[in-house]
């Protein structure tokens, strides 16, 4: 990368990041809801992304890692007495790395369509005991609690405000992004590219490439938990729905439609296709799929970049 | 060897409930065996997994309800309902598979997930959230055991292994079903024989699409038909699939028939909704030792 672009991208980046720390202010509350919203479905989405774009790997298993994520900082806030902050991160991210160990254990032996399907059976296994466990997971209507205070531990604490929280997800999703980035373009997230581009070769050369992909797929986990957690934060409740493969596929909806490889792109996916939601919602009402459907199945065919690698190409014309 | 007799007096004084289920399993294998053959074979031919697969099943039962509905013949409902959702099949290849043909696998899971999406959203839209229910065309029943047994079972039973039996020798002897076969041992060759190999794979995904179909209506007595159902059954039916070994016929009916089994006797222990799992582990442990699945021949 050159240095003009270098420079480039971190005057966007530092624009986009002054425009989200001070849209909540200005913002209604409805919409500002919404903004913290689309941060982490993009979170979500651009945990997923290290799988698909990095490593080449499509999985549609992340609704376990998130839900396990909002189930563990239901744990935490529910047992532990008063509710902490920290410990509801600390519970939900242990659930995920729990569950993501697990699933990429198994499933990195397999490639292409067969990874696909074993991932998302994995997630099903998860929200079949999720869902008929009713006495420690409230089952089919999942558990509420109350939202912690925000506190940093022997010096102050402060309940949440819309706002406050606007902007506590905001440096964490903003700490995971430049986190991500950082990995992807380490040692370590060049041998996954390999592993995209040509797995046989990268194998010849000498790399573990299943310790790669399980690292990969853990990683992933460990993000997508993340995002439950402050999913959890946010709407104050776990429910096995939020464990059901169809968020795994929305995942891969907001990669697709943002544009795979690109971890900002996942971002740009969820606020178009949540904003897609919120329009089409107005005239369809519940069944705003229909037409989201379509437009996604008409980005896959004549999009497969999606919108940033379009917009990227349009640019460079 | 004291277990080994706890368990053989346990089976002995169980036997009622074991023939009972062993029956059950082989009914929901059949109809599961119905769908996934459907499954293997657009698979085989054109490397699409087809996650709407489940969305054909779920709009067959509706077209069934309907077609019940007007005309109150349940087999004009099952014939008229596979040719319905065969020509949809048809058109939703033609439409969105096809220009997908040559590009990664991983996008045509992603185009049929969002038609799976979109399906299930226009029945919902179309039918509302009641489930429906169809009618079963005749009502015997027979006294097994404790229970009297509907004879409309077996018959399903027999009529699915009917259609899989016919699509066998369809695929055997007819010219056509020689065309598909090699298309699938060789694109580029059966090509350049002359075979219209695009229309082969539009003629899969109908043929696919039909059976869905099929045993929608035929299941649709017993459990109620809503917008939701394919859901669960296409998610077994990936199970059966990759079980019996990817694109392998023969594996995924003899796949049906052992999960729906092992899911059955599941069933004498956990409820339904815990059983599934049975069947997720028997997924894994293929997985683990047999990747390429259980029926089939060791690959050299």
């Amino acid at each position: 990368m050159s240095k003009t672009s270098h420079t480039g991208y971190w005057i966007a980046f530092g624009i986009v990041l002054a425009l989200l720390i001070v849209a909540p202010l200005v913002l209604p509350e409805f919409w500002r809801r919404f903004l913290t919203e689309i941060l982490i479905w993009g979170l979500l989405a651009m945990s997923s992304d290290i799988l698909i774009g990095y490593t080449g790997m499509v999985s549609f298993g992340h609704s376990a890692f998130f839900g396990l994520g909002m189930y563990g900082a239901a744990a935490a806030l529910l047992m532990v007495k008063p509710p902490n902050l920290w410990l509801a991160i600390l519970y939900g991210l242990a659930g995920s790395a729990m569950v993501a160990g697990f699933v990429a254990y198994f499933s990195t032996r397999l490639r292409d369509i067969y990874f696909a399907i074993t991932t998302l059976i994995f997630s099903q296994i998860f929200y079949v005991i999720i869902f008929t466990w009713t006495e420690v997971t409230g089952g089919e209507n999942g558990l509420t609690f109350s939202r912690p205070q925000f506190g940093i531990p022997g010096l102050y604490t402060v309940p949440f405000t819309s706002e406050t929280l606007h902007w506590f997800v905001l440096a964490v999703v903003t700490a995971s992004y430049l986190v991500v980035r950082r990995i992807t373009q380490s040692p370590f997230g060049m041998v996954l590219q390999s592993i995209r581009e040509n797995e046989a070769r990268t194998r010849a050369i000498g790399y573990p490439v299943e310790r790669y992909k399980i690292v990969a797929v853990m990683l992933s986990g460990l993000f997508a938990g993340l995002a439950g957690v402050l999913y959890a934060l946010q709407n104050r409740f776990a429910a096995p729905d939020f464990v059901y493969f169809l968020i795994s596929g929305e995942a891969v909806i907001f990669n697709v439609m943002g544009g795979i490889g690109t971890l900002v792109g996942p971002f740009f996916g969820a606020a178009f296709f949540l904003l897609l939601r919120e329009a089409f919602s107005r005239f369809f009402t519940e069944y705003y799929l229909i037409p989201v459907g379509i437009i996604f199945i008409l980005m896959v065919i004549f999009l497969p970049q999606g919108m940033l690698g379009f917009a990227k190409r349009w640019l460079n014309r | 060897m004291d277990y080994l007799s706890l368990v053989w007096d346990w089976m002995v004084s169980h036997r009622d409930i074991i023939v009972i289920q062993t029956i059950n399993g082989v009914v929901t294998g059949m109809i599961l065996a119905l769908i996934a053959s459907g499954l293997t074979l657009i698979f085989g031919i054109m490397d699409v997994v087809n996650f709407a697969h489940g969305e054909l099943f779920m709009l067959g039962a509706y077209v069934g309800v309907v077609v019940l509905a007007t005309s109150g013949s349940f087999w004009l409902a099952l014939v008229l309902s596979t040719l319905v959702v065969a020509l949809l099949g048809a058109a939703l290849q033609i439409t969105t598979l096809r220009p997908l043909l040559g590009r990664d696998p991983l996008t045509t899971i992603l185009a049929t997930f969002g038609i799976s999406l979109v399906l299930q959203n226009y029945a919902l839209w179309q039918f509302g959230p009641v489930p429906r229910k169809i009618q079963e065309p005749f009502t015997g029943q027979f006294e097994l055991f404790y229970l009297v047994y509907p004879w409309y079972r077996i018959v399903i039973a027999l009529l699915s292994a009917g259609i899989i039996g016919g699509l066998y020798l369809f695929l055997k002897y007819g010219t056509y079903g020689i065309w598909i076969r090699a298309t699938t041992q060789d694109r580029v060759m059966a090509q350049a024989m002359g075979i219209p190999v695009p229309w082969v794979h539009t003629a899969v995904f109908a043929i696919g699409a039909g059976m869905a179909a099929a045993s929608g209506v035929l299941f649709g007595p017993l459990i109620g038909v809503n917008h939701a159902m394919g859901l669960d059954w296409v998610l077994k039916a990936f199970i059966v699939v990759v079980v019996g070994g990817m694109g392998n016929l023969g594996g995924s009916i003899a796949a049906s028939i052992f999960v729906s089994l092992l899911e059955a006797y599941a069933a004498i222990f956990v409820s339904p909704a815990q059983a599934i799992i049975v069947s997720f582990v028997a997924l894994i442990l293929t997985l683990l030792f047999r990747p390429t699945g259980l029926f089939v021949p060791t690959p050299k």
